[in-house]
């Protein structure tokens, strides 16, 4: 069955490492719905959090063909067990006088908040999983999403289960 | 910076002979480097961005051959490397130079030939900047080779060759490219070699999990119709004597992939043939009788599948014996999964083996055999049949020779006429099917092991593609068999336009090619040719007593069709077995 994988790959800190694996990707025709990359917990090495969709023989084999780069060092599939999943976005919506009470009001039970205030717009910053910020975004459509930058998800496995080199 | 996978301290390591600590520039590091790791041929094409490393070879031990064009040093580097099993070490300057070898590197990956590709790039002052024959090689090989490099300091040139190396030979093997820019050639630093390779990342699993071969010992001894599965992972870890005791052991019969050819014994009596497309009735009837399937590194292929993945082998549990574990699974789920080395799986198997239960079950499939052999009509106007042409060749050197072949029709008949019965003597782009392989792949071979028989058999149309290499065979005199199917047409294109394209000949006629004997002769090559069975025998005989090359061109039948044939999406019970004439 077709569905959401999330997958956390520990990698050597090298230049062209995430060309190999988003090639890696591309090659064997896996779709990457984000990828993000970032420090780890040691140094000379990083962690890249991919989240992509397919069924389950799907995402094994894209573990499989991870392990094969000799720049990973570890591959494991993060949504098979508890984890956490957070993304960061930035958008900024149309605001006039008159409208941005009445956006303040939806921005609050979001915990989002408002981090730079124009003449004709605001930005507001909003972070938690992608169905969060989904429906943030489609709150604020109405009002004219001038901007939108999102990070992609970047994800953790609960204390139960470390992920570690 | 450091580039890549740093681990091992180069001022640590040992200091053998060979001037350890000494002064040299990067190419001097590169060459006593390659040395060190037992090179004694390197295959290349000097050009700008090299030639540091050329005048560093100028005064070294190791042998060059200068082919006339980069595909060919690399196709003959791979040739090398799949008749020895050591590696082949290719050489090729920047921009168009390390381009040229794409072709060979793909064809490698493919097929997982251990190849240590060497480019030069432009000084890195210059890189980026769209420099005169700059090319990105690495971002270009990324998808085609098993890693690659980028050297940025010369201190880290030792330490990446000794992986590069490393990596190239063990595991699955496969190409491994180092691009370095011109700079780090002509840098000079003390020259210190590391003793091992300490890769955190990268520990291929050679040994089998032993409850699993447990698993697999246990359906041998459940088994009625018991069939092994072998490819060219068997011919890569040189079990050719361990897969000839297991299947004797057990009384399994054995049907060897077009990879797997020369890694079990065509003419032993539990040698079924080849499965698949052009395969024989006798393995596609066991693959689709078979209870327990036990492939032994092979990656169950489209052309033996069919693409039919759900249909295929239907009845059988599968045992999947592979060192490349992503291989499990990727096309066929398997009952038993076993990740390891093939040696190493089988010598652990078969102290504890016991024989199947399998007399009637090898009776059948002899029968098969005998039924529906591979056969061929004469034809009527006595003209040479190919396939008549690969069984000459077969029966005048017992199939004793090294055979390369390009691809097409004349591959799948040697495939189903010759009987390979000495280990890496079939040399054939499988994975990828490059044309112009064959005749570079041969010279390779034949530099390997100047005292053997190397047949080169191609198509008239692949031959033409790496034709200029018939200067290297007369230039070292290679005695090298060359051999032409020459039907004046692209005959698998033409056999497909025949059969699924209402018989519209598509741009497929090459009747107006050279005069091959003449063009043997222009390279200084001895040219014979034959047009019939008994100009066959005789030209053949005279090829075999010549010292040095001969190219021998056999004009045969330009409307042979392969047969058996499984059209491709068909699955394997709907085999055409001949052209019912």
């Amino acid at each position: 069955m077709e569905q959401k994988h999330t997958i956390s790959v520990l990698v050597n800190d090298q230049p062209g490492v995430l060309t190999r694996v988003a090639n890696l990707m591309g090659q064997r025709g896996f779709n990457i719905d984000s990828i993000t990359v970032g420090q780890s917990e040691e140094k000379g090495l990083s962690r890249m959090i991919i989240v992509t969709s397919g069924d389950e023989a799907t995402v094994e084999q894209i573990v499989k063909q991870f392990h094969k780069l000799i720049d990973v060092l570890k591959v494991q599939q993060l949504s098979s067990g508890p984890m956490v999943a957070r993304e960061l976005a930035l958008i900024k919506v149309e605001a006039t006088a008159s409208t941005r009470a009445e956006l303040n009001l939806i921005i609050d039970p979001f915990r989002a908040s408002v981090v730079d205030v124009g003449p004709n717009s605001i930005v507001v910053q909003v972070t938690g999983d992608t169905q969060k910020i989904d429906a943030l975004i489609e709150l604020l459509t109405p009002y004219g999403i001038k901007e939108l930058s999102r990070t992609g998800v970047t994800a953790i496995s609960r204390s139960a289960s470390l992920v570690k080199a | 910076m450091s580039t890549d996978t740093a681990m091992v301290e180069n001022k640590k390591a040992s200091m053998p002979a060979m001037g350890m600590g000494e002064v040299v520039t990067g190419s001097e590091m590169l060459l006593r480097c390659l040395l060190l790791e037992g090179v004694e041929h390197v295959f290349g094409y000097p050009g700008g961005a090299v030639l540091p490393i050329y005048d560093s070879l100028y005064s070294s031990q190791l042998k060059h051959v200068l082919t006339r064009h980069e595909q060919g040093a690399i196709h003959a580097a791979d040739g090398y490397a799949r008749a020895t099993g050591k590696p082949g070490v290719v050489i090729a300057t920047s921009g168009p130079g390390a381009t040229n070898l794409v072709t060979g590197i793909a064809t490698a990956q493919m097929d997982s030939v251990p190849l240590v590709c060497i480019t030069g790039n432009v000084a890195q002052s210059l890189i980026g900047t769209d420099a005169f024959q700059e090319a990105n090689i690495t971002g270009i090989t990324l998808p085609i080779t098993k890693h690659n490099y980028f050297v940025r300091n010369i201190e880290d040139l030792p330490r990446i060759i000794k992986e590069a190396f490393h990596i190239a030979t063990t595991g699955r093997p496969g190409p491994v490219l180092i691009d370095i820019p011109k700079d780090v050639n002509t840098a000079k630093a003390p020259f210190y070699y590391p003793e091992s390779v300490k890769l955190r990342t990268y520990n291929p699993t050679v040994k089998p999990n032993y409850m699993q071969v447990d698993k697999m010992l246990k359906a041998i001894a459940k088994a009625k119709k018991p069939v092994i599965v072998t490819g060219g992972g068997t011919v890569t870890a040189g079990a050719e004597q361990e897969l000839i005791e297991f299947a004797e052991k057990t009384n399994i019969p054995v049907i060897t992939t077009l990879m797997g050819l020369a890694g079990f014994p065509g003419t032993h009596e539990l040698c079924i043939g080849m499965p698949g497309m052009h395969g024989c009735y006798a393995a596609n009837q066991a693959l689709l009788n078979t209870d327990l399937l036990i492939n032994i590194g092979a990656r169950f292929d489209d052309r033996i599948t069919m693409g039919r993945t759900k249909e295929f082998a239907q009845n059988a549990k599968i045992v999947h014996i592979d060192i490349d574990p992503a291989e499990i699974g990727k096309n066929i789920n398997p009952y038993i999964p076993i990740v390891g080395d093939a040696k190493t799986v089988l010598a652990t198997a078969i102290p504890k083996v016991q024989r199947a239960d399998s007399d009637e079950w090898v009776a059948q499939v002899k029968a098969w055999n005998q039924e529906q052999p591979y056969r061929y009509s004469k034809s009527p106007e006595g003209r040479l049949k190919p396939q008549r042409v690969v069984e000459m060749i077969y029966e005048t050197t017992a199939g004793n020779a090294i055979v390369t072949t390009d691809v097409g029709q004349h591959q799948m008949w040697v495939a189903q006429y010759y009987k390979f019965s000495a280990v890496r003597s079939f040399l054939s782009s499988g994975g990828l099917g490059t044309m112009g392989f064959g005749f570079p792949a041969a010279i390779g071979a034949q530099f390997a092991y100047p005292d053997r028989l190397v047949i080169s058999v191609s198509g008239d149309g692949g031959f033409q593609m790496n034709l200029q290499e018939l200067a290297i065979a007369a230039a070292h005199n290679l005695p090298v068999k060359i051999v032409i199917l020459n039907n004046n047409c692209l005959g698998m294109v033409r056999q497909w336009q025949e059969l699924f394209y209402d018989n519209r000949y598509s741009h497929i006629d090459l009747t107006e090619s050279v005069d091959f004997v003449k063009l043997a002769e222009a390279y200084g090559i001895k040219g014979l040719r034959a047009s019939t069975e008994e100009q066959a025998e005789n030209v053949w005989r005279e090829a075999l007593n010549t010292n040095g090359p001969v190219l021998v061109e056999f004009k045969v039948e330009p409307g042979e069709n392969v047969f058996p044939m499984v059209a491709a999406g068909n699955t394997l019970d709907q085999m055409v077995l001949g052209d019912e004439e």
